[in-house]
């Protein structure tokens, strides 16, 4: 068992395919939380095997498409100061701000420097005592854990040069912000496999019996996603709505209390602004007070200055599920991810990257869509 | 961005919880994790790794149930083919 190859089984994969195909008596919206999901939704073709009446919408799981143009500022802010290494997981430094991105700035000769952990910017501060490092804290509660340590371990380092410009967001005040949207179409949900196997699925109970939907915990792989929907499915169709977990090899029902340990000693919840969908109340962790001098919104005194976003794009109603890329006049042509006008043509986790790189839809055709 | 890689711990070094590294392979590529979120994880676990940090070890016995299943399911369409 490698945990990987085993759930790419073409194979087994048909073989749920065609359970799908026999149990769905109705049409169906089904929306996939996390982004990871959604780009191997697209990567596989996962969509193309389901029956026509199964609709997948792509939700708004994506920390890189959701992290507002705001914060993406205040990092363009911070990343040109003088005597500061600005620190970032890859994929922010393409997102475009209100006026330029990181890579633009690293470009102009700033100090910002892609890591793979949180752990590397803590090295990197504690190599060079006399530079300000910043890390750009962004992700959902499968990411936090690993900010807060970083977090915690600066303290204990007493790593006075060491700050994070935060924008951590969470999952359950999303779906009950999409829920209780008077447009919203969403009839289920598959749940994030990483975000529950660090949070456990206890917080979801109430929400599939608030809004009467059926949530599965699912996993990443083509089987997994599969295997998912046909819990979803199975569920919808006998009018059940209740919280279950297809990735069970990852997820228990607690989740990690070791890893939320952490988040608590750390962070706590705040209201959250979400480039899409707006601001949602306690949506966000923020540093605690124990922690706030590792804040660099404080450290570096930033103000919020009011943005204003490219108004072709239509990432907003993208994230919410109302609409597909292909819909977007500007999809494939003025917004590309070499070009991206909206944070969902950025990530590789955003729906009109993941179609833009694995639809095989020409031109011409897109041209015929509009 | 929530992608987590599985791979299976080669060696601990470090006995502090909060600091204790493992080197994971990933079907070949070995790089170092934190183990700071499972500290009963032990020498030829597997765990699931995102951003540096393994967030939890992977059960195998849950792991086969997706297989479980399909076999089930099989076995089932059979039974109503072979019944008339």
């Amino acid at each position: 068992m490698k945990y990987l190859d085993e759930y790419r089984d073409a194979g087994l994969a048909r073989k749920f395919a065609r359970e799908i195909h026999r149990i769905t008596t109705r049409p169906w919206t089904i929306m996939e939380v996390c982004g990871g999901q959604t780009h191997a939704i697209v990567k596989f073709g996962i969509d193309e095997l389901l029956p026509p009446r199964i609709t997948l919408i792509h939700g708004p799981g994506c920390p890189v498409c959701v992290t507002p143009v705001e914060v993406i500022d205040k990092a363009l802010e911070i990343a040109a100061l003088p005597n500061v290494i600005f620190t970032s997981f890859g994929d922010m430094l393409r997102v475009p701000g209100s006026t330029t991105d990181l890579l633009s700035i690293k470009a102009a000769g700033h100090d910002v420097r892609v890591v793979y952990s949180p752990l590397d910017a803590i090295k990197i501060a504690v190599q060079n005592p006399t530079k300000n490092v910043v890390f750009f804290g962004v992700g959902f509660e499968t990411t936090a854990p690993t900010t807060a340590l970083a977090v915690f371990r600066a303290a204990q380092l007493g790593l006075n040069n060491f700050s994070m410009l935060i924008s951590h967001v969470l999952v359950p005040p999303a779906i009950e912000a999409l829920m209780s949207s008077p447009n919203c179409r969403v009839q289920a949900f598959l749940a994030a496999g990483h975000v529950c196997t660090v949070m456990g699925f206890e917080e979801y109970d109430p929400l599939a019996k608030k809004y009467h939907v059926p949530i599965v915990v699912t996993g990443f792989e083509p089987l997994d996603i599969l295997h998912g929907i046909l819990m979803t499915v199975t569920q919808l169709e006998s009018g059940r709505a209740e919280v279950e977990n297809q990735y069970t090899r990852s997820v228990r029902r607690e989740g990690n209390q070791h890893a939320q340990d952490m988040l608590r000693k750390v962070f706590q919840t705040v209201p959250r602004k979400w480039r899409g969908l707006g601001e949602i109340p306690q949506s966000g962790l923020g540093l605690s007070d124990v922690y706030e001098m590792f804040d660099a919104e404080k450290k570096f005194r930033l103000a919020t200055l009011p943005v204003e976003e490219p108004k072709e794009c239509i990432s907003g109603l993208i994230l919410q599920g109302l609409k597909k890329p292909c819909d977007c006049p500007a999809f494939g042509t003025v917004c590309t991810p070499e070009h991206p006008l909206g944070a969902t043509m950025v990530s590789s986790e955003g729906a009109c990257a993941a179609y833009y790189r694995y639809r095989r839809v020409t031109t011409a055709e897109i041209a015929n869509i509009k | 961005m929530c992608l987590a890689i599985p791979g299976k711990i080669e060696s601990i070094s470090g006995d502090d919880p909060l600091s204790r590294m493992g080197r994971v392979n990933f079907g070949g590529i070995i790089k170092e994790a934190s183990l700071a979120f499972v500290p009963h994880a032990k020498i030829g676990d597997y765990v699931v790794v995102h951003v540096g940090f393994a967030l939890n070890t992977l059960d195998e016995e849950e792991a086969h149930k997706v297989f479980d299943y399909l076999k089930g399911m099989e076995d089932l369409a059979a039974l109503k083919e072979s019944s008339p």
